[in-house]
Protein backbone atom coordinates (compact mmCIF):
# COMPACT_ATOMS: atom_id res chain seq x y z
CA UNK A 1 0.00 0.00 0.00
CA UNK A 2 2.66 2.65 1.28
CA UNK A 3 4.35 2.53 -2.17
CA UNK A 4 1.48 4.17 -4.46
CA UNK A 5 1.84 7.40 -2.13
CA UNK A 6 3.69 10.06 -2.39
CA UNK A 7 6.13 10.82 1.03
CA UNK A 8 7.11 14.04 2.13
CA UNK A 9 10.60 15.10 3.21
CA UNK A 10 9.98 14.84 6.39
CA UNK A 11 8.10 11.59 6.35
CA UNK A 12 10.76 9.70 8.56
CA UNK A 13 10.92 13.00 11.32
CA UNK A 14 6.96 12.68 11.57
CA UNK A 15 7.44 9.13 12.20
CA UNK A 16 9.67 9.36 14.36
CA UNK A 17 8.13 11.92 16.57
CA UNK A 18 5.10 9.30 16.95
CA UNK A 19 3.00 10.58 14.40
CA UNK A 20 0.12 8.33 12.69
CA UNK A 21 0.44 8.91 8.73
CA UNK A 22 -2.59 8.58 6.94
CA UNK A 23 -3.38 8.37 3.20
CA UNK A 24 -4.47 11.79 1.90
CA UNK A 25 -4.55 13.17 -1.46
CA UNK A 26 -2.24 10.56 -3.17
CA UNK A 27 0.60 11.41 -0.17
CA UNK A 28 1.07 9.77 3.04
CA UNK A 29 0.61 12.64 5.75
CA UNK A 30 0.24 12.68 9.52
CA UNK A 31 -3.16 13.53 10.99
CA UNK A 32 -1.75 13.61 14.33
CA UNK A 33 1.35 13.53 16.71
CA UNK A 34 1.57 11.58 20.06
CA UNK A 35 -0.08 14.87 21.63
CA UNK A 36 -3.49 14.57 19.67
CA UNK A 37 -4.96 16.82 17.88
CA UNK A 38 -6.89 18.67 20.37
CA UNK A 39 -3.51 19.80 22.10
CA UNK A 40 -2.28 20.31 18.44
CA UNK A 41 -5.09 22.33 17.90
CA UNK A 42 -4.75 24.30 21.38
CA UNK A 43 -0.72 24.95 20.59
CA UNK A 44 -1.80 26.69 17.55
CA UNK A 45 -4.03 28.93 19.12
CA UNK A 46 -1.84 29.60 22.03
CA UNK A 47 1.46 30.23 20.23
CA UNK A 48 2.45 28.54 17.88
CA UNK A 49 1.93 25.55 15.63
CA UNK A 50 4.48 24.25 12.34
CA UNK A 51 2.01 22.39 9.46
CA UNK A 52 3.93 20.15 7.20
CA UNK A 53 2.03 20.96 3.95
CA UNK A 54 4.48 20.00 1.14
CA UNK A 55 1.56 18.19 -0.37
CA UNK A 56 -0.02 21.51 -1.88
CA UNK A 57 0.57 22.11 -5.43
CA UNK A 58 2.33 25.53 -6.79
CA UNK A 59 2.24 26.49 -10.03
CA UNK A 60 3.89 29.30 -11.82
CA UNK A 61 2.47 31.41 -14.53
CA UNK A 62 5.55 33.99 -16.55
CA UNK A 63 5.44 34.95 -20.01
CA UNK A 64 4.08 37.93 -22.00
CA UNK A 65 -0.02 37.37 -21.25
CA UNK A 66 0.74 35.95 -17.88
CA UNK A 67 -1.41 38.15 -16.01
CA UNK A 68 -4.23 38.14 -19.21
CA UNK A 69 -4.33 34.85 -18.88
CA UNK A 70 -4.29 34.22 -15.24
CA UNK A 71 -6.96 36.58 -14.84
CA UNK A 72 -9.43 35.41 -16.92
CA UNK A 73 -8.79 31.58 -14.74
CA UNK A 74 -9.32 33.33 -11.45
CA UNK A 75 -12.71 34.76 -9.67
CA UNK A 76 -10.89 38.29 -8.39
CA UNK A 77 -9.21 40.87 -10.55
CA UNK A 78 -5.54 40.24 -10.29
CA UNK A 79 -4.41 43.29 -12.25
CA UNK A 80 -5.63 45.34 -8.73
CA UNK A 81 -2.68 43.05 -7.01
CA UNK A 82 0.25 45.01 -5.96
CA UNK A 83 3.58 43.33 -6.54
CA UNK A 84 4.44 40.99 -3.33
CA UNK A 85 0.58 40.56 -2.15
CA UNK A 86 -1.02 37.46 -2.11
CA UNK A 87 -4.92 37.31 -2.37
CA UNK A 88 -7.52 34.11 -2.01
CA UNK A 89 -9.28 32.97 -5.18
CA UNK A 90 -11.76 30.80 -7.01
CA UNK A 91 -10.74 29.28 -10.47
CA UNK A 92 -14.75 28.35 -12.17
CA UNK A 93 -15.76 26.12 -14.36
CA UNK A 94 -17.86 27.79 -17.22
CA UNK A 95 -21.59 26.38 -15.02
CA UNK A 96 -19.57 28.36 -12.21
CA UNK A 97 -18.79 24.67 -10.54
CA UNK A 98 -15.75 25.45 -8.75
CA UNK A 99 -12.36 23.72 -9.96
CA UNK A 100 -10.18 24.47 -6.79
CA UNK A 101 -9.87 27.43 -4.35
CA UNK A 102 -5.98 28.98 -4.81
CA UNK A 103 -3.69 31.41 -3.01
CA UNK A 104 -2.30 33.72 -5.63
CA UNK A 105 1.10 35.48 -5.07
CA UNK A 106 2.04 38.37 -7.01
CA UNK A 107 6.13 38.34 -7.37
CA UNK A 108 8.43 40.54 -8.97
CA UNK A 109 9.00 38.16 -11.88
CA UNK A 110 6.12 35.51 -12.39
CA UNK A 111 2.23 34.94 -11.09
CA UNK A 112 3.02 32.15 -8.18
CA UNK A 113 -0.61 30.38 -7.20
CA UNK A 114 -0.64 27.68 -4.72
CA UNK A 115 -3.13 25.00 -5.47
CA UNK A 116 -5.12 22.27 -3.42
CA UNK A 117 -2.98 18.74 -3.56
CA UNK A 118 -5.68 16.41 -4.98
CA UNK A 119 -6.54 19.17 -7.28
CA UNK A 120 -3.18 19.83 -8.92
CA UNK A 121 -3.26 17.35 -11.55
CA UNK A 122 -6.78 18.98 -12.31
CA UNK A 123 -6.10 22.51 -12.03
CA UNK A 124 -3.17 22.29 -14.34
CA UNK A 125 -4.79 20.66 -17.11
CA UNK A 126 -7.08 23.19 -16.75
CA UNK A 127 -5.30 25.95 -17.26
CA UNK A 128 -3.36 23.98 -19.90
CA UNK A 129 -6.27 24.01 -21.92
CA UNK A 130 -6.97 27.91 -21.56
CA UNK A 131 -4.07 29.44 -23.29
CA UNK A 132 -5.54 30.35 -26.35
CA UNK A 133 -2.60 30.68 -28.43
CA UNK A 134 -1.58 33.76 -25.25
CA UNK A 135 1.77 33.90 -24.81
CA UNK A 136 1.78 32.59 -21.39
CA UNK A 137 3.90 29.57 -19.90
CA UNK A 138 2.19 27.46 -16.81
CA UNK A 139 4.83 25.15 -15.04
CA UNK A 140 4.01 22.76 -11.77
CA UNK A 141 7.17 23.40 -9.55
CA UNK A 142 5.70 21.58 -6.71
CA UNK A 143 8.83 19.29 -6.56
CA UNK A 144 11.33 21.83 -5.41
CA UNK A 145 9.77 23.94 -3.58
CA UNK A 146 8.72 22.49 0.51
CA UNK A 147 6.00 24.37 1.37
CA UNK A 148 5.25 24.95 5.78
CA UNK A 149 3.30 26.71 7.97
CA UNK A 150 3.97 28.23 11.01
CA UNK A 151 0.75 29.16 12.82
CA UNK A 152 -0.26 30.91 15.96
CA UNK A 153 -0.19 34.26 17.93
CA UNK A 154 3.82 33.57 18.45
CA UNK A 155 4.51 32.64 15.11
CA UNK A 156 5.87 35.56 13.74
CA UNK A 157 7.82 36.14 16.91
CA UNK A 158 9.33 32.84 16.55
CA UNK A 159 10.06 33.19 12.43
CA UNK A 160 11.55 36.87 13.91
CA UNK A 161 14.45 34.73 15.35
CA UNK A 162 15.31 33.25 12.31
CA UNK A 163 15.04 35.72 9.29
CA UNK A 164 16.88 39.39 8.82
CA UNK A 165 13.87 40.17 7.04
CA UNK A 166 11.67 42.45 9.07
CA UNK A 167 8.33 39.68 9.43
CA UNK A 168 7.19 41.98 12.50
CA UNK A 169 5.89 44.61 10.21
CA UNK A 170 4.82 42.52 7.28
CA UNK A 171 0.73 43.55 6.46
CA UNK A 172 -1.54 40.69 6.12
CA UNK A 173 -1.62 38.72 2.67
CA UNK A 174 1.89 40.15 1.92
CA UNK A 175 5.18 38.54 0.72
CA UNK A 176 8.51 39.07 0.69
CA UNK A 177 11.80 36.99 -0.18
CA UNK A 178 13.92 36.63 2.43
CA UNK A 179 16.71 34.13 4.58
CA UNK A 180 15.04 31.84 6.67
CA UNK A 181 18.01 30.01 8.89
CA UNK A 182 20.09 30.70 5.88
CA UNK A 183 18.02 29.72 3.04
CA UNK A 184 16.30 31.45 0.25
CA UNK A 185 12.89 31.83 1.07
CA UNK A 186 9.29 33.17 -0.25
CA UNK A 187 7.43 34.41 2.98
CA UNK A 188 3.43 35.12 2.88
CA UNK A 189 2.08 36.22 5.55
CA UNK A 190 -0.86 33.69 4.91
CA UNK A 191 -2.29 30.73 6.36
CA UNK A 192 -5.26 28.32 7.24
CA UNK A 193 -5.62 28.36 10.75
CA UNK A 194 -7.29 32.20 11.88
CA UNK A 195 -4.09 33.10 13.49
CA UNK A 196 -1.09 35.19 12.64
CA UNK A 197 1.31 33.47 10.76
CA UNK A 198 3.33 32.55 7.96
CA UNK A 199 3.29 30.04 5.22
CA UNK A 200 7.04 29.32 3.43
CA UNK A 201 8.16 28.28 0.43
CA UNK A 202 11.98 27.39 -0.70
CA UNK A 203 14.05 24.94 -1.89
CA UNK A 204 13.01 21.28 -0.88
CA UNK A 205 16.90 20.63 -0.26
CA UNK A 206 16.92 22.89 2.96
CA UNK A 207 14.12 21.20 4.30
CA UNK A 208 15.22 19.33 7.57
CA UNK A 209 17.46 22.16 8.83
CA UNK A 210 14.51 25.12 8.59
CA UNK A 211 12.07 22.18 9.58
CA UNK A 212 14.66 21.79 12.81
CA UNK A 213 16.10 25.48 13.31
CA UNK A 214 12.27 26.53 14.09
CA UNK A 215 11.85 24.14 16.52
CA UNK A 216 15.46 24.52 18.49
CA UNK A 217 14.55 28.12 18.32
CA UNK A 218 11.22 27.51 20.06
CA UNK A 219 13.42 26.05 22.45
CA UNK A 220 15.85 28.91 22.73
CA UNK A 221 13.37 31.17 23.07
CA UNK A 222 10.99 29.68 25.59
CA UNK A 223 7.70 30.10 22.47
CA UNK A 224 6.00 27.13 22.80
CA UNK A 225 6.27 25.60 19.31
CA UNK A 226 4.91 21.92 17.66
CA UNK A 227 3.97 19.89 14.59
CA UNK A 228 0.25 19.83 14.03
CA UNK A 229 -1.49 17.13 11.77
CA UNK A 230 -3.92 17.02 9.54
CA UNK A 231 -6.87 16.42 12.00
CA UNK A 232 -6.23 19.62 13.93
CA UNK A 233 -5.22 21.52 10.25
CA UNK A 234 -9.14 20.50 9.78
CA UNK A 235 -10.55 21.54 12.87
CA UNK A 236 -8.33 25.00 12.88
CA UNK A 237 -9.82 26.24 9.60
CA UNK A 238 -13.04 25.07 10.51
CA UNK A 239 -13.29 27.22 12.85
CA UNK A 240 -12.82 30.25 11.34
CA UNK A 241 -15.29 29.08 8.75
CA UNK A 242 -12.56 28.61 5.94
CA UNK A 243 -13.53 26.26 3.03
CA UNK A 244 -12.14 22.76 2.21
CA UNK A 245 -12.39 21.55 -1.12
CA UNK A 246 -14.10 18.25 -0.99
CA UNK A 247 -16.30 19.87 1.59
CA UNK A 248 -17.75 23.19 1.21
CA UNK A 249 -16.15 23.52 -2.05
CA UNK A 250 -16.42 21.30 -5.36
CA UNK A 251 -17.01 21.38 -8.72
CA UNK A 252 -21.27 20.93 -7.58
CA UNK A 253 -20.92 23.95 -5.69
CA UNK A 254 -20.65 27.95 -6.83
CA UNK A 255 -18.93 30.50 -5.10
CA UNK A 256 -22.34 32.24 -4.47
CA UNK A 257 -24.04 28.94 -2.91
CA UNK A 258 -20.29 28.57 -0.89
CA UNK A 259 -20.26 32.21 0.87
CA UNK A 260 -17.18 32.97 -1.50
CA UNK A 261 -19.02 35.71 -3.36
CA UNK A 262 -16.67 37.79 -1.67
CA UNK A 263 -14.45 36.45 -3.34
CA UNK A 264 -15.27 36.90 -6.79
CA UNK A 265 -14.79 40.64 -8.52
CA UNK A 266 -18.01 40.73 -10.94
CA UNK A 267 -16.01 43.80 -12.67
CA UNK A 268 -13.44 41.61 -13.97
CA UNK A 269 -14.14 39.05 -16.49
CA UNK A 270 -13.66 35.45 -15.59
CA UNK A 271 -14.84 32.26 -16.74
CA UNK A 272 -18.08 31.09 -14.75
CA UNK A 273 -18.97 35.08 -14.55
CA UNK A 274 -21.90 34.79 -16.92
CA UNK A 275 -23.45 31.55 -14.97
CA UNK A 276 -22.74 33.22 -11.48
CA UNK A 277 -24.61 36.01 -12.58
CA UNK A 278 -27.41 34.06 -13.68
CA UNK A 279 -27.59 32.43 -10.55
CA UNK A 280 -27.40 35.78 -8.64
CA UNK A 281 -30.84 36.55 -10.77
CA UNK A 282 -32.27 33.63 -10.46
CA UNK A 283 -31.64 32.68 -6.77
CA UNK A 284 -29.89 30.26 -4.92
CA UNK A 285 -31.47 26.66 -4.63
CA UNK A 286 -28.73 26.15 -1.70
CA UNK A 287 -26.55 27.65 0.81
CA UNK A 288 -23.73 27.25 3.23
CA UNK A 289 -24.73 27.17 6.36
CA UNK A 290 -22.76 26.88 9.77
CA UNK A 291 -24.79 24.70 12.75
CA UNK A 292 -24.17 23.86 15.88
CA UNK A 293 -25.79 20.48 17.78
CA UNK A 294 -28.15 21.72 20.66
CA UNK A 295 -28.33 17.95 21.32
CA UNK A 296 -25.20 16.22 22.10
CA UNK A 297 -23.91 14.15 19.21
CA UNK A 298 -20.83 14.14 16.61
CA UNK A 299 -21.94 15.28 13.64
CA UNK A 300 -19.94 14.10 10.16
CA UNK A 301 -19.64 14.69 6.60
CA UNK A 302 -22.75 13.00 4.72
CA UNK A 303 -25.09 12.78 7.80
CA UNK A 304 -28.61 13.69 6.72
CA UNK A 305 -30.31 16.87 7.66
CA UNK A 306 -33.94 17.40 8.38
CA UNK A 307 -35.70 20.47 9.27
CA UNK A 308 -38.53 20.27 11.98
CA UNK A 309 -41.23 18.63 10.37
CA UNK A 310 -38.82 15.50 9.10
CA UNK A 311 -38.02 16.32 5.94
CA UNK A 312 -34.61 16.26 4.48
CA UNK A 313 -33.65 18.91 3.02
CA UNK A 314 -29.63 18.89 3.08
CA UNK A 315 -26.13 17.38 4.26
CA UNK A 316 -23.50 17.81 6.46
CA UNK A 317 -20.22 18.68 4.50
CA UNK A 318 -18.15 19.17 8.00
CA UNK A 319 -18.49 18.32 11.39
CA UNK A 320 -16.63 17.74 14.10
CA UNK A 321 -16.11 18.68 17.61
CA UNK A 322 -14.47 22.34 17.96
CA UNK A 323 -12.02 22.36 20.13
CA UNK A 324 -11.60 26.48 20.57
CA UNK A 325 -15.62 26.88 20.49
CA UNK A 326 -16.31 24.01 22.47
CA UNK A 327 -19.08 22.97 20.49
CA UNK A 328 -20.25 19.98 18.37
CA UNK A 329 -21.09 21.73 15.21
CA UNK A 330 -20.23 21.72 11.19
CA UNK A 331 -20.90 23.19 7.40
CA UNK A 332 -23.79 22.27 5.51
CA UNK A 333 -25.79 23.04 2.62
CA UNK A 334 -29.20 23.56 3.16
CA UNK A 335 -32.14 25.39 0.53
CA UNK A 336 -31.66 29.13 1.37
CA UNK A 337 -35.46 29.58 4.04
CA UNK A 338 -33.20 27.47 6.64
CA UNK A 339 -30.21 29.23 6.41
CA UNK A 340 -30.91 32.19 8.63
CA UNK A 341 -29.27 31.99 11.86
CA UNK A 342 -32.08 30.69 14.78
CA UNK A 343 -33.73 28.26 12.10
CA UNK A 344 -33.87 24.54 13.85
CA UNK A 345 -32.72 21.60 12.51
CA UNK A 346 -31.97 17.83 12.92
CA UNK A 347 -29.15 16.38 12.10
CA UNK A 348 -29.81 12.53 11.39
CA UNK A 349 -26.89 10.32 13.68
CA UNK A 350 -26.92 6.94 13.47
CA UNK A 351 -31.11 7.04 12.87
CA UNK A 352 -32.18 9.65 15.57
CA UNK A 353 -32.26 13.09 14.87
CA UNK A 354 -30.35 15.38 16.95
CA UNK A 355 -31.25 19.00 17.55
CA UNK A 356 -29.24 21.77 15.73
CA UNK A 357 -29.39 25.46 14.67
CA UNK A 358 -28.42 27.81 12.39
CA UNK A 359 -25.18 29.70 13.57
CA UNK A 360 -24.16 32.80 12.34
CA UNK A 361 -20.66 32.61 10.85
CA UNK A 362 -17.63 32.07 11.40
CA UNK A 363 -17.23 30.45 14.84
CA UNK A 364 -13.65 31.98 15.72
CA UNK A 365 -13.08 35.13 14.31
CA UNK A 366 -9.45 35.45 13.18
CA UNK A 367 -6.95 36.57 15.51
CA UNK A 368 -5.44 39.50 12.90
CA UNK A 369 -9.00 40.98 11.64
CA UNK A 370 -9.55 42.82 15.21
CA UNK B 1 -0.03 -0.72 27.24
CA UNK B 2 -2.08 -0.63 30.50
CA UNK B 3 -3.67 -3.45 31.57
CA UNK B 4 -6.38 -3.34 34.58
CA UNK B 5 -5.32 -6.88 36.79
CA UNK B 6 -8.31 -7.51 37.97
CA UNK B 7 -10.85 -7.16 34.72
CA UNK B 8 -11.81 -9.68 31.93
CA UNK B 9 -11.66 -8.00 28.43
CA UNK B 10 -13.42 -8.52 24.86
CA UNK B 11 -10.93 -8.61 21.51
CA UNK B 12 -13.47 -5.48 20.59
CA UNK B 13 -11.23 -4.22 23.71
CA UNK B 14 -14.19 -3.36 26.12
CA UNK B 15 -12.62 -4.28 30.17
CA UNK B 16 -15.45 -5.53 32.42
CA UNK B 17 -15.01 -5.77 35.90
CA UNK B 18 -17.17 -7.45 39.15
CA UNK B 19 -18.69 -5.20 41.19
CA UNK B 20 -21.13 -5.99 43.90
CA UNK B 21 -23.27 -8.31 41.67
CA UNK B 22 -22.77 -5.99 38.92
CA UNK B 23 -20.82 -5.66 35.97
CA UNK B 24 -18.78 -2.43 35.17
CA UNK B 25 -17.52 -1.69 31.58
CA UNK B 26 -15.18 0.71 29.99
CA UNK B 27 -12.94 0.69 27.28
CA UNK B 28 -9.12 -0.32 27.77
CA UNK B 29 -5.92 1.65 27.78
CA UNK B 30 -4.98 0.20 24.38
CA UNK B 31 -8.44 1.19 22.90
CA UNK B 32 -8.34 4.91 24.03
CA UNK B 33 -4.71 5.16 22.61
CA UNK B 34 -6.25 3.91 19.42
CA UNK B 35 -8.72 6.20 19.17
CA UNK B 36 -7.08 9.16 20.12
CA UNK B 37 -8.84 12.21 21.84
CA UNK B 38 -12.32 11.28 22.86
CA UNK B 39 -14.57 13.28 22.30
CA UNK B 40 -17.79 12.34 22.78
CA UNK B 41 -19.55 8.93 24.15
CA UNK B 42 -23.04 7.78 23.99
CA UNK B 43 -24.63 5.36 26.42
CA UNK B 44 -27.68 3.31 26.49
CA UNK B 45 -31.00 4.36 28.72
CA UNK B 46 -30.74 2.74 32.32
CA UNK B 47 -33.04 -0.19 32.37
CA UNK B 48 -32.25 -1.35 28.26
CA UNK B 49 -32.10 -4.90 28.31
CA UNK B 50 -28.56 -6.03 26.22
CA UNK B 51 -27.25 -9.86 24.60
CA UNK B 52 -23.59 -9.84 25.03
CA UNK B 53 -22.20 -8.71 21.79
CA UNK B 54 -24.68 -6.17 21.20
CA UNK B 55 -23.98 -2.69 20.56
CA UNK B 56 -25.23 -0.68 23.99
CA UNK B 57 -23.16 2.52 22.59
CA UNK B 58 -21.03 4.44 20.44
CA UNK B 59 -17.49 6.68 21.35
CA UNK B 60 -16.48 9.20 19.46
CA UNK B 61 -12.99 10.22 18.50
CA UNK B 62 -11.69 13.13 16.48
CA UNK B 63 -12.17 11.40 13.31
CA UNK B 64 -13.99 8.34 13.55
CA UNK B 65 -17.14 6.33 15.49
CA UNK B 66 -16.77 3.47 17.19
CA UNK B 67 -19.36 1.08 18.65
CA UNK B 68 -18.88 -0.84 22.29
CA UNK B 69 -20.14 -4.03 22.49
CA UNK B 70 -21.92 -5.87 25.51
CA UNK B 71 -19.47 -8.23 27.36
CA UNK B 72 -22.75 -10.45 29.06
CA UNK B 73 -26.36 -10.47 28.79
CA UNK B 74 -27.69 -7.97 30.86
CA UNK B 75 -29.91 -4.95 32.08
CA UNK B 76 -28.29 -1.82 32.44
CA UNK B 77 -28.21 -0.29 35.91
CA UNK B 78 -26.68 2.47 35.45
CA UNK B 79 -24.43 5.20 33.22
CA UNK B 80 -21.69 7.09 34.11
CA UNK B 81 -23.10 10.53 33.17
CA UNK B 82 -20.06 12.39 33.67
CA UNK B 83 -18.46 11.39 30.46
CA UNK B 84 -20.73 13.34 28.38
CA UNK B 85 -19.25 16.68 29.93
CA UNK B 86 -15.69 15.10 30.31
CA UNK B 87 -15.25 12.25 27.61
CA UNK B 88 -11.55 13.32 27.94
CA UNK B 89 -11.48 11.06 31.12
CA UNK B 90 -11.69 8.34 28.73
CA UNK B 91 -8.02 9.13 27.62
CA UNK B 92 -6.97 10.04 30.65
CA UNK B 93 -8.32 7.37 32.70
CA UNK B 94 -9.26 4.43 31.01
CA UNK B 95 -10.14 1.93 34.23
CA UNK B 96 -11.47 4.96 35.82
CA UNK B 97 -13.71 5.80 32.90
CA UNK B 98 -16.30 3.27 33.73
CA UNK B 99 -19.00 3.95 30.98
CA UNK B 100 -21.79 1.52 32.00
CA UNK B 101 -22.73 -1.30 35.19
CA UNK B 102 -25.27 -3.74 34.35
CA UNK B 103 -26.86 -7.07 36.04
CA UNK B 104 -25.86 -9.88 34.57
CA UNK B 105 -28.70 -12.40 33.65
CA UNK B 106 -26.52 -14.66 33.14
CA UNK B 107 -23.16 -14.79 35.32
CA UNK B 108 -21.29 -17.87 33.58
CA UNK B 109 -20.88 -15.57 30.62
CA UNK B 110 -17.80 -14.06 32.95
CA UNK B 111 -15.91 -17.07 32.44
CA UNK B 112 -15.81 -16.82 28.12
CA UNK B 113 -14.61 -13.28 28.66
CA UNK B 114 -10.51 -13.10 28.34
CA UNK B 115 -7.75 -12.55 30.88
CA UNK B 116 -5.42 -9.74 30.78
CA UNK B 117 -3.00 -12.01 29.63
CA UNK B 118 -5.16 -13.13 26.47
CA UNK B 119 -6.50 -10.17 26.10
CA UNK B 120 -2.65 -8.40 26.15
CA UNK B 121 -1.60 -10.42 23.16
CA UNK B 122 -4.53 -9.81 20.73
CA UNK B 123 -3.90 -5.91 21.58
CA UNK B 124 -0.21 -6.27 20.81
CA UNK B 125 -0.96 -8.58 17.46
CA UNK B 126 -2.86 -5.29 16.39
CA UNK B 127 0.31 -2.86 17.54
Amino acid sequence: MAESFNRTRLYQWHVDHGARMVPFAGWEMPVQYATGPIEEHRLTRRSAGMFDIDHMGQITITGLDAERFLNRLVTIDITKMKENEAAYALMCYENGGIVDDVFIYNLPDKWFVVVNADNLAKDYDWMYEYDDGMKVKVDDVSLGIYMLALQGPRAIELLQHLTPADVTNMPRFSALEAEVAGHKTLIGRTGYTGEDGVELFFSSNHVEEIWQRILDTGVETGIEVGPVGLAARDSLRFEPGFSLYGHEINENITPLEANLGWACDFDSDFIGKAALLEQKEKGLTKKLIAFELTDKGVPRQGYIITNEDGHEIGEVVTGLYAPTVDKYCGHAFVPPEFAKPGTPLNIIIRNKPKAAIVVKRPFYKPAYRS
Amino acid sequence: MNLDANARYLESHEWSRQEDGLIVCGISDHAQESLSDVVFVELPEVGTTFSKGDVFGVVESVKAASDLYMSMDGEIVEINEALEDEPEVINSDPYGAWMIKFKPSDPSQWDSLLSPEQYQEVAEAEE
